[in-house]
């Protein structure tokens, strides 16, 4: 697969002297699906400011698509369409003259631009306020505002800091499922998130970052399948016996519910069968705590 | 490269036209005052200065006042509240020029001094009957000035990390430099230091060039006018070049 983006030994030093990204190499495919994490601080967004030319790196080598960032910067930024994580438009101006000012930026007509906005803009739900100024928008609103600009010039990169910080539940599964499609189309997106269940079911491939550094590179399955063991919440309709035996262990929550955790040779059927046996009948299970969250946490050495 | 230029042009006008309660109405208001006060009232006891009345002396002085302050506040402000707000990322991400984006800012200003100009212009037209002497003339120095201030404020913009900062210049550098620079009378009337003190100020240029161009009478040679005008848009243009490739307080 080719290669859509290639960082090689990137590094950053802020005036303050805090070192935010120390030698990172990255490599993501064209068409990928690609999950950048990390706790704050952890480097994220120097490293998204870097390829996107809104920060100075240190040292360090950016490619996209095969374009130097250095030598060729100005392909390099028509390549990229960037949301970032904060609001960074001007909120007096109305929001359809937001996404053709930005279209000309990238030497995109008014009269090309025009129909490319409609579409975004009705895509975001936002057509019907073209013409409000950007400070009316809600807090979501004003995120698909900037989803629609980074689609704009139609990038071949789409990088999200955060899309979905703020976002009610509804909006963000229809953000999910237009990102989804745009990926389908060919379109290669690198995520951040700090949901990491966002991350879970979009991307196929994630890496993850720690007090600057790449601690973890690699495919969202092998990285799940690392997980050895995964606690699970059962619940009962009725009330739990008093006493269940089973030969592996259980910690009751309340009347109704108790956590188990399942390892090597232990599979959910198998437990089911032995609770079964017991006389309880489990009607919910759910994910005591989220499998890539156990995962970063244990990585980052936060657990 | 053209496109991306227009954009910003015409980003900057439509911001300062929104606006034009407080960018483009209180200036014309101002300086109607200042014709009504000092010209009018004040103006005939005064008499007349470098041989003509001084309600018709102090018009070009006070219209340049106006264009240099709205060319400076247009880009000081927009730049620095694009800063202020990061809208200015839009322009950093995308594959615009440093001169393209320079020369977007600098056009806004110069668009602005002129749409106050020409409104000051107007309203000044309403009371006094007068020509200009010489078109050409006045229209180059207007051009001038206001690319210079422009230029000026985009460097304020740069440097400013707060609201009070962007007012500083105007109030404590500008506005006596404005005053001082002959806007209100020849320096001819000044003590022989005071008049060479006066020399060393740039507005007195651009003030005695523009009544040249209004009233055919002048102090100084046009052409140094014009060579302290370009000299200075020079040194301005390299410094704000500078300053924004560098990405100074735009990029960490």
């Amino acid at each position: 697969m080719p290669i859509a983006l290639k960082i090689s030994k990137l590094c950053k030093i802020y005036d303050n002297k805090l070192s935010a990204l120390k030698s990172i190499d990255l490599q993501v495919s064209q068409g990928d699906f690609f999950a950048l994490l990390g706790s704050n601080g952890a480097g994220k967004t120097t490293a998204i400011g870097i390829i996107c030319g809104l920060l100075n790196k240190t040292s360090g080598r950016i490619e996209v698509l095969g374009f130097d960032q250095d030598l060729q910067t100005n392909q390099v930024k028509k390549l990229i369409g960037l949301m970032p994580q904060e609001f960074n438009f001007n909120p007096f101006e109305p929001i359809e003259e937001i996404l053709l000012n930005q279209a000309g930026y990238y030497g995109i007509s008014r009269s090309k631009s025009k129909p490319n906005a409609e579409i975004l803009l009705k895509k975001m739900q936002l057509w019907s306020k073209r013409f409000d100024m950007a400070k009316s928008l809600s807090g979501g609103m004003k995120r698909r505002l900037m989803l629609a600009r980074a689609l704009i010039h139609q990038p071949k990169i789409l990088i999200l800091d955060e899309p979905t910080a703020g976002v009610d539940v509804e909006i963000r599964h229809s953000m999910w499922a237009y990102l989804q499609t745009l990926n389908q189309q060919g379109m290669t997106i690198i995520l951040t998130t700090h949901y990491l269940e966002e991350a879970e079911s979009l991307c196929r491939n994630i890496a993850i970052l720690n007090e600057g550094k790449v601690v973890e590179q690699t495919s969202m399955n092998k990285l799940l399948a690392k997980i050895s063991q995964q606690t699970l919440i059962l619940e009962s309709l009725e009330v739990l016996p008093k006493q269940i035996n089973v030969d592996f262990g259980i910690k009751i929550l309340d009347e109704n519910s108790f956590e188990i955790t399942l390892e090597s040779g232990l599979n959910l059927n198998l437990v089911m069968e032995k609770l079964s046996a017991q006389g309880v009948n489990i009607s919910y299970v759910r994910s005591s705590k989220n499998r890539l969250e156990t995962l970063f946490l244990n990585l980052t050495g936060k657990n | 490269m053209w496109i991306a230029y227009k954009t910003i042009v015409i980003k900057e006008i439509l911001r300062f036209s929104r606006i034009w309660v407080q960018t483009i109405f209180p200036p014309i208001i101002t300086t109607s005052l200042y014709l009504l006060i000092f010209g009018g009232l004040m103006g005939e006891r005064i008499g007349r200065m470098q041989e003509v009345d001084y309600l018709h002396f102090i018009i070009p002085g006070i219209i340049l006042m106006t264009v240099i302050q709205n060319a400076y506040a247009n880009t000081v402000a927009s730049f620095f509240l694009a800063k202020f707000n990061h809208s200015i990322e839009e322009l950093l991400v995308s594959p615009v020029s440093h001169w393209v984006i320079l020369l977007g800012y600098i056009s806004g200003g110069v668009a602005r001094g002129f749409a106050v100009g020409l409104g000051v212009f107007a309203a000044v037209s309403f009371f006094v009957d007068f020509t200009i002497n010489n078109i050409f003339i006045t229209f180059t120095i207007f051009l001038l000035t206001a690319i210079l201030f422009s230029l000026a404020g985009f460097i304020n913009a740069v440097f400013a990390k707060s609201f009070d900062d962007i007012s500083i210049v105007p109030t404590f550098i500008l506005l006596p430099m404005i005053y001082l620079g002959g806007m209100f009378y020849s320096i001819d009337i000044l003590p022989e230091f005071w008049q060479e003190l006066s020399k060393f100020n740039p507005i007195y240029y651009m003030v005695d060039a523009f009544r040249l161009g209004f009233l055919g009478s002048s102090n100084s040679d046009l052409s140094t006018s014009i060579l302290v005008l370009l000299l200075m848009i020079f040194i301005l243009a390299v410094v704000a070049f500078y300053l924004l490739k560098r990405g100074i307080n735009i990029k960490a």
